[in-house]
């Protein structure tokens, strides 16, 4: 029902922003197949009967409204129909239309940049059409059909045999990234004909394949004589499939976070994955917006699933003004959202998680190294279960079905670092956050994730009380990354440095026995030599560990500067030490200026001033030459 | 709409028809459920309109529909009606609340009919109130500081236009005075509007209803209110549509009538026990404490009508009261909320006991929105490293705190001593104040500076050189009268 004062909205709209949908769109013309008719509604579960020719998977769209949704049972002539918007008013009798194709997303030049929802409904166009509320039924194509590309074809000639994954051709999809045109899984023969360099539209024919005789390649295959292939700028790709890959790899490369305490303490592989459990207010979110601004991936998937819509809008707002330090672009040139926050339709949460990793692979095929953040699993894994529930299968743990870790393993086994179709690499990496109920981390959903992942960045409550962000346990967390990354890092940083790390996280298991001395007698039993090693591990929770998301310089650091920074700490270590040792009291160490400059150089210190840690490096050993001829 | 298919309207037009029809007599009653077999076929979440035999007409919702039965939950319950004398009307459309701007200043039950004796006010349309989701890309990203003239929230959990920030208190404790103090006198900086009220009550006690009611009046805002009353002896079920029908209101007073619309809605744990009968009676498989698996969404479908829209000059900002069982913060209720609101102020009944109002804890307490609406040109400068550096430091006297109940206060370091010190005025001077008390944000502020003077000043590491010059040790010196705290 629209409101009366519409047309004042629409005024005030106008002067807002340019309408970017001045011609209306053709909605994609939809099969009137029915497939069968509504019996019953629960929910988004709807139960369907007279069911002729649909099959597993298949996405239909459910009555008049035409709300879109998806086979995912099927017994004699009854099915279960899962359903993606809203289903009030809709009542028994109802027809349902198949669509002969299983939930896909669109793939080709136009993601980057864009918002969609947990099914590829591009946000944008929709807000568009003037409207603040999302209504059902919408159908608009993913990738704008009237928007051109300057396409330049690959050195391939007609005439030669072209194979699934090879790179026919390029775009510039944005100013930072090539968008390689890819021959579509399942496609091999010789090409017939190739476009010339020029603009077209992602349904502009831009190659022709004819295929090879008798290969049973996917889709409809005919058993006649092979029909030519017409291929374009874009291909669609089902959901729950992972797309193809020659091989896997194993990792050896970092995902660069610019947050110390993950690159420095629990690194993450490109390629890799890791989960980020945590109670609410912990900093999940936090960190994956810290990771999708800074890390060195090349494109980056954030699925919002089941969250606050303010949290994507954040994300809408800030992204396209903040430079990619790598590149000097926006990072909206190498960003693409899915938004299914927490009012929208539960069962598209579901999917969301599939609809990113998806585009994350097409991505990967290209060549390049893609990070999928999911934030939360938590909200797909209740999605799951409230589905569950509504077809009355068999619980297993806290009502969440028997499935559930098959289906984690399944999602975080898209991760990798590959060898592709086309011969050359490319990566995907997955940083999923947990929510679990009450911050306990023994609930199935952690527990499950945990057996998959190889990276543990627990987050804990305590330290987030006390505003230690981010609030990686350090005691709890781990990476198994580290050992393939070694060579890696003795090669770029030195030596040195993993020493320094592991001499650091011993000083840190240290402290915590200190500590519990502490708290039974206080401070004044430890003798002056191990009341320091608690001091300098305060030095290097809030020196180090400790790292503002929303301070210009602080919020992400270079690995050299991680690199000085915890060797400068781990001097104050040394010489403090033997200061110590030489009779001089923990209290005059503690005053020296020069620490001071040591606790607030993150602030001060940008990461291209690496001169002023050499400074800061001579003004702490004159601070100890001092301390020491005064006091010996 | 005007691009609706032809066969979607027809599709209305038999829908409308058919409601017509009436059905005498139903199947099953089983609490405020009501089974009616061998119906047309009814839409799910249909409006539903039972009449008893005395000719009553109860409302209900279509919570399960098909062609054998349909499930509908009638929100005053069933009590009362027979088997075969029960009329039912499916209505063939959603529950709707016919709005307009002259609802403010009355009073309505949980349904939104009026119940303080005046006429139906005219409505301007007719909402579902269900609402419907809103497209991220159309909101506007909140960033306005309202100042509530509280310390512990202007200075530290800072309350933005458009947030969602609920109240996780317990029984006995003081929210309602909190929450009627906030509505009292949250003002914009620099802006005089001022916020219209809706408050929507679910199974609270008819003097809860009164107090805020009082308040409302001895301030000469109750022009300004309206109020949705689902009280203790209402029905439980009513509850789940209350904050429905207040907050459709509430969009169509911001969105509509560009007003700045603050909802408080309590108890938000009334709600969700309605919501834990319902699944219950219907044998669903709850997930955590008997609560179903959808409290997380259903609750979201709550919170998230809240914030700002692009191109619009309305908002909302919702103050969502709850008690926590047993003062567990980790009990779903408190929990899931915590996942969707944007921060929670989470009072502590050990603060209460020593007499400070409001009792609210440092450390669990959190705005999520405030990094964007605090700082220079919007409250002052140095508010962000002033609240991160008032929030270390309480945090370790929390610490000091459990370390001198072990080893006793004799046995604490010097530096210790300080810190104990600070966190009792900190807790004396910046949180504690009065309930009438109005503080300016820069009072707030500069009290925290006071308090903070007390350490020294090495311990300060999240504050700037500069900011140590200018307020370090200098408050006390200042010349202005602390109102209201003259003890
Ligand atoms: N690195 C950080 N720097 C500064 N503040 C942070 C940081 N991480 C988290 N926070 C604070 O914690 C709050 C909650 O973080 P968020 O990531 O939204 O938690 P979650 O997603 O776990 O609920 C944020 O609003 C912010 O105030
Ligand atoms: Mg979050």
């Amino acid at each position: 029902m629209q409101y009366s004062t519409i047309e004042r909205r629409k005024e005030c709209k106008k002067e807002q922003k340019p309408n970017r949908n001045d011609e209306v769109r053709q909605t994609p013309s939809m099969e009137e197949r029915i497939v069968g008719t509504v019996q019953r509604v629960n929910g988004p579960v709807v139960g369907a009967k007279g069911i002729t020719n649909a099959v597993m998977l298949e996405m239909v769209r459910v009555g008049e409204m035409r709300i879109v949704g998806e086979i995912i049972k099927i017994k004699g002539s009854t099915a279960i129909v899962q359903v993606y918007e809203d289903t009030t008013g809709i009542s028994p009798g109802e027809n349902i239309y198949g669509s002969g194709m299983p939930m896909s997303v669109e793939l080709g030049p136009g993601l980057i940049g864009t918002i969609y929802d947990g099914i590829q409904r591009p946000l944008e166009s929709i807000y568009a059409m003037s409207q603040e509320y999302i209504e059902r039924g919408i159908n608009l194509p993913s990738l704008a059909r009237d928007k051109t590309w300057d396409f330049i074809p690959a050195s391939v000639s007609t005439g030669t045999i072209v194979r699934e994954g090879e790179i026919i051709g390029t775009c510039q999809e944005t100013s930072q990234i090539l968008h390689k045109i890819l021959v579509p899984p399942g496609i091999e023969g010789t090409l017939t004909y190739i476009a010339e360099e020029g603009s077209y539209t992602v349904t502009d024919v831009i190659a022709k394949v004819l295929p090879k005789v008798s290969n049973a390649a996917g889709g409809a295959s005919k058993g006649a004589a092979p029909e030519e292939k017409e291929l374009t700028m874009m291909q669609t790709w089902a959901i729950r499939k992972a797309r193809p890959t020659a091989e896997r790899l194993p990792l050896g490369k970092p995902l660069v976070s610019g947050q110390r305490v993950i690159d420095t303490l629990f690194p993450l592989a490109k390629g890799g994955t890791v989960v980020i459990p945590g109670g609410f207010g912990t900093g999940k979110t936090m960190i994956q917006h810290a990771i999708a601004k800074w890390c060195d991936a090349d494109i980056i998937v954030y699925i919002g699933c089941g969250e606050r819509g303010n949290e994507m809008t954040d994300v809408l707002t800030e992204f396209p003004k903040l430079i990619d330090p790598r590149t000097g672009q926006s990072l909206m040139n190498r960003t693409i959202l899915i938004a299914n926050t927490s009012n929208m339709p539960v069962s598209a949460r579901e999917a969301s998680i599939y609809t990113g990793v998806t585009l994350a692979e097409y991505y990967r095929d290209q060549g390049y190294d893609v990070a999928v953040m999911a934030d939360s699993t938590s909200r797909w894994a209740e999605a799951l279960r409230e589905l569950s529930g509504r077809m009355e299968e068999m619980p297993a743990e806290e009502g969440f079905p028997a499935y559930l870790p098959t289906r984690i393993a399944e999602f975080y086994e898209r991760a990798g670092y590959m060898r592709l179709l086309s011969g050359e690499e490319g990566s995907v990496s997955i940083i999923g956050a947990v929510s679990p109920p009450g911050g306990d981390f023994s609930e199935p959903v952690t527990q499950h994730t945990r057996r998959f992942v190889r990276c543990f960045w627990g987050l804990d409550r305590q330290l987030a009380n006390a505003r230690h962000y981010p609030a990686i346990s350090w005691l709890e967390s781990y990476s198994e990354y580290m050992e393939d990354l070694l060579p890696w890092w003795e090669q770029k940083l030195g030596f040195q440095r993993e020493k320094d790390r592991t001499e650091m996280m011993e000083l840190l298991h240290r402290e915590v026995r200190l500590q519990q001395v502490v708290k039974l007698v206080g401070p004044d039993a430890l003798p002056d030599s191990q009341r320091f090693i608690i001091e300098v591990c305060t030095v290097f929770k809030n020196a180090f560990l400790q790292q503002n998301a929303f301070d210009d310089i602080d919020r992400y650091s270079t690995l050299e500067k991680q690199t000085r920074m915890l060797a400068l700490i781990l001097l104050y270590w040394r010489r403090g030490q033997d200061a110590i040792k030489k009779g001089i009291t923990i209290v005059r160490v503690r005053k020296m200026r020069a620490l001071q400059d040591v606790i607030k150089m993150k602030f001060t210190i940008g990461n291209d001033q690496m001169e002023l840690f050499d400074k800061l490096e001579a003004r702490l050993e004159r601070g100890f030459d001092q301390l020491e001829s005064l006091y010996v | 709409m005007s691009n609706q298919k032809p066969n979607q309207m027809a599709h209305k037009i038999k829908k409308k028809l058919l409601s017509s029809r009436e059905y005498i007599g139903v199947d099953q009653l089983d609490g405020p459920l009501v089974f009616v077999k061998k119906t047309h076929p009814v839409g799910y979440r249909e409006l539903v309109e039972c009449v008893d035999s005395t000719g009553h007409v109860r409302l209900g919702l279509v919570l399960d529909t098909s062609e054998d039965v349909v499930v509908v939950q009638v929100f005053e319950g069933t009590s009362g009606m027979s088997l075969p004398e029960t009329r039912v009307r499916f209505m063939g459309e959603p529950l709707k609340l016919s709005v307009s701007k002259r609802m403010l200043g009355r009073v309505f039950n949980g349904l939104g009919q009026p119940v303080d004796g005046g006429p139906q006010p005219i409505g301007d349309l007719d909402l579902d109130v269900n609402g419907k989701p809103i497209n991220p890309t159309a909101r506007e990203y909140p960033r306005d500081f309202i100042q509530t003239g509280i310390s512990v929230i202007d200075g530290m959990n800072t309350l933005i236009r458009g947030q969602k920030l609920p109240i996780f208190s317990g029984n006995g404790l003081p929210h309602n005075e909190l929450a009627a103090q906030i509505a009292r006198q949250a003002r914009i900086k620099g802006e005089d509007t001022e916020f219209a009220v809706v408050f929507a009550a679910m199974g609270v006690k008819h003097d809860v209803a009164r107090y805020f009611i009082q308040s409302f009046e001895e301030t000469g805002v109750i022009d300004n209110v309206a109020l949705f009353l689902s009280l203790a002896d209402d029905p439980s079920i009513e509850r789940l549509i209350t904050p429905r029908c207040a907050l459709t209101l509430a969009e169509h007073l911001a969105f509509n009538e560009d007003m700045h619309v603050l909802v408080i809605m309590t108890d938000m744990s009334n709600y969700c026990e309605s919501l834990r009968e319902i699944s219950t009676l219907r044998g669903e498989i709850p997930s955590r404490k008997g609560y179903p698996g959808y409290l997380y969404s259903d609750l979201a479908e709550l919170y998230e009508r809240s914030g700002m829209l692009k191109g619009f000059k309305g908002s909302i900002t919702q103050l969502p009261i709850l008690t926590m069982p047993s003062d567990d913060i980790s009990h779903p209720i408190p929990d899931l909320t915590g996942y969707i609101t944007e921060g929670q102020i989470v009072f502590e009944r050990d603060m209460n006991g020593r007499g400070i109002y409001p009792p609210v804890a440092g450390l669990p307490s959190l705005s999520r929105l405030m990094k964007d609406g605090i700082g220079e040109n919007m409250t002052r400068e140095d508010h962000p490293h002033l609240a991160s550096q008032l929030f270390a430091a309480y945090s370790y006297v929390k610490d000091v705190r459990n370390l001198a109940s072990v080893i006793g206060e004799e046995e604490l370091t010097p530096l210790d001593h300080q810190y104990m010190e600070f966190g009792e005025t900190f807790e004396r001077i910046f949180i504690s104040q009065h309930k009438g008390e109005n503080r300016t944000i820069e009072q707030t502020l500069d009290l925290g500076w006071e308090a903070l003077s007390l350490l020294p000043v090495e311990e300060l590491h999240r504050v700037t050189e500069e900011e140590i010059e200018t307020y370090y040790g200098r408050i006390a010196e200042k010349d202005y009268d602390r109102i209201g705290n003259t003890k």
